[in-house]
């Protein structure tokens, strides 16, 4: 129980050693407003002991449970910085304010320093260490990972859904937001109903759309599946669609795409709506077709905002893994692999640490353009700000 | 697109243009009816056959219910039933408002404290640590998993210091909040020191000159001024939170008291593979929370997307 504490307490260190200089100051805090600030960072203390030692008790009652969580998890966090900044208050009046914006950032950058920093450093070293990161084995996780057959497939795998998710999901997007714009009525029930699958979860996705592509073989129950009812009612026979390759892989992608698709449309509808309606209306009057007034106008003006929402969705693909993931049909059997499933199970589900690791790194390699780019754009912005 | 925030008009107010425009039309009605129906497909399969009585889910497809919804002995709640009750998706929903809610708060909070610093405070580094954080955007999450996960089992000693303690955070609350924070920080830090960082100097100059001091200065000014932008987030991150898979399966665990809706659904999937009226019922739960945040909060939702995007 002591341990939890210091997680809390953790990100305000220094200030007690100076707290006693105070008395040279002139106006400094008076003695009793030290003892109650810090005898009220006790107090907080101890209740976050006693709230984490209750969360951990396997059979206490879940409501209670809950709601104690989200009180400490949400009032806890402005509790530290309050406190905090009553102990800068107590500190001489000669650092205060230099001290301040730390009080204000530290916790920013101890949480970013723990959970990426850190992680990413680590993550490059375990990836040269074997299977329980006790001893160095130099490439051979990576010549794994580029000699695999599964690991092979799934590069390749991983390429076609950072290639086609982003293409069909923008396109789609793109072609929506410019006809909704003409509806005169309904625009925003229709974009509403294309965008509900964005608050949808991978998982739930993923059994959505079971029932679209269910398959029973003969002898075991009529087939539920929507696209195998289509095809049974056209005189077909069904077709084991999650298992011929390598076609499946376009039937999962399908599912991203259907997630995905309402947020390039929202995001271009706002970039669509951005362009001053004279414009368009003084190309219409020089007798531009609507298709002329798409390609020529609409389109090159929103580029920025295309290239902007491609990029989001080529990271998102490059990270896919739920859907694969959640699929009842073996991943490597019906060779649907992608680089980020193959990273959680050799991690967790064949306990090697080394490949796991090397995967993810492999990973960030391919995302490190991305961010190069990314930070550029933001200098660029700076620039204009 | 210039660096001001894009303005999204919730509902179009086009004027009425050029007429011939809107009434040549039928193949765009068409068209967008079309692809509504489609978008929707899936979705309508859930519902019909998450509220359909077992025999009847496995004899017939659940589009056949559309030919007579009105017979009201095909329906049944009995599947919510047997989710929430049985299968654990009551207390899978309730442990996933304990990872959310604090899991969108703690980011929040810290990433305001910190845009507010990063815009109107002077202090050393100012810069660099900004670019550092905003460098931070694209780190994969799958390269923070396995260091974080024995951080949080070992601890991390340096020869005999040491450097982070075994707080035993796994598979508890405080653990899983932390990584969402981790990973949650940078984009909400880059996105509310854009927004607070375009408030008016005037606003935080005349406080400053009235006293106030910084604390003051954040707590009572920039945050109420800055709800529209908190908001927009905070609903991002808790959808983003809720739906996550990958966290809360590495941080509390595949199994056990303290699994979330995803992780439950992803328990279903393998043990039940074609008890569909029961998948399509927790399902049903697990999205039903994101559609009710959806559909209210929609404008600040879709107002945060294009912040974050169209910027720049």
């Amino acid at each position: 129980v002591e341990r939890t504490d210091e997680r809390t307490t953790d990100p305000q260190p220094a200030d007690p050693g100076e707290g006693p200089r105070r008395p040279k100051e002139r106006a400094g805090p008076s003695p009793l407003r030290i003892v109650s600030v810090l005898a009220g960072a006790i107090v907080a203390v101890a209740l976050f002991l006693v709230a984490f030692d209750f969360m951990r008790q396997p059979n206490a009652n879940r409501a209670a449970i809950v709601g104690l969580a989200i009180v400490v998890g949400g009032g806890g966090v402005f509790l530290l910085f309050w406190v905090m900044n009553r102990v800068v208050d107590l500190i001489s009046e000669r650092f205060r304010e230099t001290l301040r914006p730390y009080v204000f950032v530290g916790p920013a950058l101890v949480v970013l320093a723990v959970f990426l920093v850190f992680p990413v450093f680590n993550t490059i070293l375990i990836s040269f260490q074997d299977k329980n990161s006790t001893e160095f084995v130099g490439l051979d996780n990576y010549r794994f990972v580029f000699t695999d057959v599964d690991m092979l497939r799934s590069i390749r795998n991983t390429a076609g859904w950072l290639i086609l998710v982003p293409l069909a999901a923008v396109s789609i997007g793109l072609a929506f937001a410019t006809m909704a714009d003409r509806l005169r009525r309904g625009e925003a029930v229709a974009k509403s109903l294309i965008f509900l699958p964005m608050a949808i979860s991978f998982a739930g996705a993923s059994i959505t759309w079971q029932l679209i592509y269910s398959y029973r073989p003969q002898g075991f129950g009529s087939n539920i599946g929507l696209l195998n009812g289509i095809m049974l009612g056209l005189g077909q026979d069904p077709v084991t669609w999650l298992e011929i390759q390598p076609w499946n892989n376009l039937m999962l992608m399908v599912i991203m795409v259907w997630m995905q698709t309402g947020f390039a449309m929202v995001v271009l509808s706002a970039a669509i709506k951005a362009i001053p309606d004279e414009i368009i209306e003084a190309a219409r009057i020089d007798g531009a077709s609507e298709l002329q007034v798409f390609w020529r106008i609409i389109v090159p003006t929103i580029v920025p905002t295309i290239v902007v929402v491609t990029t989001y969705m080529v990271i998102n693909a490059m990270k896919v893994f739920d859907i694969v993931f959640v699929q009842p049909a073996n991943a490597e059997t019906n060779g649907t692999v992608v680089i980020a499933e193959r990273m959680i199970r050799w991690f967790f589900l064949l306990d090697h640490n080394g490949r796991g690791a090397a995967i993810a790194v492999v990973l960030f390699v391919a995302v490190v353009p991305v961010m190069i780019w990314n930070l550029r754009r933001f200098r660029e912005q700076e620039a204009i700000r | 697109m210039s660096a001001t925030p894009v303005p999204v008009p919730i509902e179009p107010q086009r004027g009425e243009t050029v007429g011939d425009v809107r009434s040549g039309g039928w193949f765009i009605r068409i068209t967008i009816i079309v692809i509504v129906i489609l978008w929707s497909i899936p979705t309508l399969g859930v519902l019909i056959t998450s509220f359909r009585a077992e025999e009847l889910v496995n004899t017939s497809g659940w589009w056949t219910a559309l030919a007579h919804p009105f017979r009201a002995a095909e329906w049944t709640f009995e599947n919510y039933r047997a989710a929430i009750e049985t299968q654990g998706f009551g207390n899978a929903f309730m442990n996933s408002l304990a990872v959310a809610i604090p899991a969108t708060v703690i980011p929040i909070t810290i990433a305001s404290f910190a845009a507010y610093a990063f815009s109107w405070m002077e202090f050393r580094g100012r810069y660099v640590m900004f670019v550092a954080v905003v460098g931070l955007l694209v780190v994969p999450l799958q390269m923070a998993l396995i260091p974080i996960l024995r951080l949080f089992t070992q601890g991390l000693t340096f020869g005999n210091y040491i450097i982070f303690p075994d707080l035993d955070l796994n598979q508890s609350f405080l653990g899983i909040w932390l990584a969402h924070t981790g990973f949650g920080l940078p984009l909400a830090t880059y996105l509310l020191r854009n927004y607070i960082g375009s408030l008016p100097s005037s606003i935080i100059e005349s406080a400053r000159i009235d006293g106030a001091d910084h604390f003051t200065i954040f707590w009572r000014l920039i945050i109420p001024l800055s709800v529209p932008a908190l908001a927009a987030f905070a609903i991002f991150q808790f959808m983003w939170v809720w739906n996550d898979l990958l966290v809360a399966y590495v941080f509390l665990g595949g199994a056990g008291q303290n699994v979330v809706l995803t992780v439950a659904l992803r328990n279903l999937v393998g043990a039940t593979r074609e008890n569909w009226q029961l998948l399509t019922a927790a399902a049903f739960i697990s999205m039903s929370l994101p559609l009710v945040v959806f559909f209210s909060l929609q404008k600040y939702f879709v107002r945060g997307l294009t912040a974050g995007s169209v910027k720049g």
